[in-house]
């Protein structure tokens, strides 16, 4: 299946979910955040995608973009189709996890967190994975100021509490 | 009435089977592992976010870091991607000197992987330092050629830094036919070895749908039976012009992964020894690549190569600058832990610390 014929069976099946086709060097499509598992699911079992290689999150300064690309192990594509979710409330970001459909996806949504601030609805585990828990900030994000720490700031990362 | 209860024990940070910092909460029933998650983050320097700060050209060190065993397939994921946005055409001579580099990086890296996983069993660096003697001609090959053993920094978008030196071929034809030696050795001694078979069969074994779903790629999606190598599926770079198979095996326990990384080795000798007949005069570099750079047009690409650990690949969003707006690697090393859970559940602790060492991980990869 092309992904033009991906594209227009995705239109028939959800009419009111894709917001963008941009003009990119990869084929994409640009949904609504809360369609996401759906149109996952609709992609994984009729679209045989069935590997999802990369989840990530963009800082657009309007708008975050979480961005999946997908291919096909069974079929052996050779061009990606890339699923993008524009998140528009910039305040609150949320997008439902996919980790119950790809369990790939589960570090890579927690880095998604970690470093974006992009919180994942469903995620078994929704915690930090690269930094550690009480970090002041999501460093990837464009407005994220970028300075010297100081020890005292810094303490957390030593192992402390039952937890360890 | 007898109480039972788990044991909540950490494998790491530090170890000497993580080979870095990386560290394992195992929840133990006597000596059966129940549970097990990982926790990483201890090598995070944060690249994802200095590649904003640089331009194109100063991102290709700090890739060099990321898998440090493998710093040329790095540099030639980063530059597939950036050609990509570019739009830049490579000359020919160029792709066969990134073919040459990128599996003669293969061998380095699965002969690590090889020795390692034995350090591992307890033949204390024994095959490792075997390993380790065919590795260095390889170094020596790589700093003829850029004068850096490891953090290479050769590939760049739109070719490669430099021509191959004079004395480049004859020397790396005469490696080629050493490492036939090295590797038929290996298998010699290592593949029928008793405690070996005791130790790795039905072990760790990774059924083939659960390592799709787990999205995970490389000599690990292979040994469990699926022949996905990006270098078939792609036709990136010139690999379609050899002749070289996809080996594959069907349990997917560490016996295989192990069997998967030799069978792999004689495919690069192979492909090497076809490009070094083959490499024909040229330039080595496109002259349009500097100009491209300095004013790349908006958009984004998403290039991957087949890496050595498995896909990798960079996302690179660009917003018309000279600086990249975002870069995101793919690690290769952190994704294919994904199905740790149900490779290791049930397992003894020994057997936890072949399992991680066959599928072999670089830390500096995991945390970026």
């Amino acid at each position: 299946m092309t992904n033009e014929e991906i594209l227009s069976k995705l239109r028939e099946r959800f009419p009111e979910v894709v917001v963008d086709v941009p003009e990119l060097i990869d084929f994409t499509v640009a949904i609504k955040p809360e369609a996401v598992v759906d149109v996952a699911r609709f992609l994984h079992d009729e679209c045989g995608l069935d590997y999802l290689a990369l989840l990530t999150a963009v800082d657009q300064t309007e708008r975050f973009e979480v961005v999946y690309h997908l291919w096909s192990i069974k079929d052996r594509t050779t061009e990606p189709f890339v699923l993008k979710a524009y998140i528009e409330d910039k305040e609150n970001p949320t997008v439902p996890s996919v980790t119950p459909l790809w369990r790939g996806a589960s570090y890579q949504e927690r880095e998604a967190y970690d470093l974006m601030g992009i919180r994942f609805e469903g995620h078994p585990n929704p915690k930090r994975i690269l930094l550690w828990e009480g970090f002041p900030g999501h460093p990837l994000r464009k407005d994220f100021e970028n300075r010297t720490y100081t020890f005292e700031e810094l303490k957390p990362t030593r192992p402390t509490g039952p937890e360890w | 009435m007898l109480r039972t209860e788990t044991i909540t024990l950490n494998l790491g940070p530090q170890h000497p089977s993580t080979h870095g910092v990386f560290r394992l909460r195992l929840q133990l029933n006597g000596e059966t592992v129940v549970g097990i998650e990982p926790v990483m983050g201890y090598l995070h320097r944060g690249i994802e976010k200095l590649c904003e700060q640089g331009t194109y050209v100063q991102v290709i060190p700090l890739t060099d870091r990321l898998d440090y065993v493998c710093s040329m397939t790095n540099n030639q994921a980063y530059a597939v991607a950036v050609e990509k946005l570019l739009g830049l055409e490579v000359p020919e001579r160029a792709e066969y000197i990134r073919v040459i580099m990128a599996e003669l990086t293969r061998i380095i890296n699965h002969m690590m992987a090889v020795g390692f996983l034995w350090n591992e069993l307890g033949a204390y660096f024994t095959p490792a330092m075997y390993c380790f003697r065919a590795r260095e001609h390889i170094l020596d090959l790589f700093e003829m050629t850029c004068g850096s053993r490891m953090m290479c920094n050769y590939m760049r978008p739109g070719g490669v830094s430099g021509d191959l030196p004079e004395g480049f071929l004859p020397a790396a034809k005469k490696f080629n036919d050493y490492f036939k030696g090295v590797i038929d050795q290996l298998e010699t001694f290592l593949n029928e070895n008793e405690v070996f078979l005791a130790r790795a069969v039905d072990v760790g074994v990774l059924p083939a749908d659960v390592a799709i779903n787990a999205s995970i790629t490389g000599p690990m999606l292979r040994a469990s039976g699926v022949a996905y190598d990006i270098r078939k599926v792609d036709h990136y770079s010139v690999y379609d012009r050899f002749d070289f198979d996809v080996p594959t095996c069907s349990n997917g326990d560490v016996y295989d992964r192990y069997l998967q990384h030799i069978k792999e080795m004689w495919q690069s000798v192979r492909i090497i020894e076809q490009a070094l007949d083959g490499i024909p005069e040229g330039e080595v570099m496109n002259d349009q690549a500097a100009k491209a750079l300095r004013r790349p047009p908006q958009g984004e690409a998403y290039g991957r190569i087949e890496s050595p650990k498995g896909e990798l690949s960079f996302y690179v969003v660009s917003d018309g600058s000279a600086n990249p707006y975002r870069v995101r690697i793919r690690p290769p090393s952190q994704i294919n832990l994904s199905a740790l859970k149900e490779m290791c559940e049930g397992h003894k602790i020994q057997d936890i610390v072949i399992i991680l060492g066959s599928i072999n991980l670089t830390m500096a990869d995991l945390d970026r």
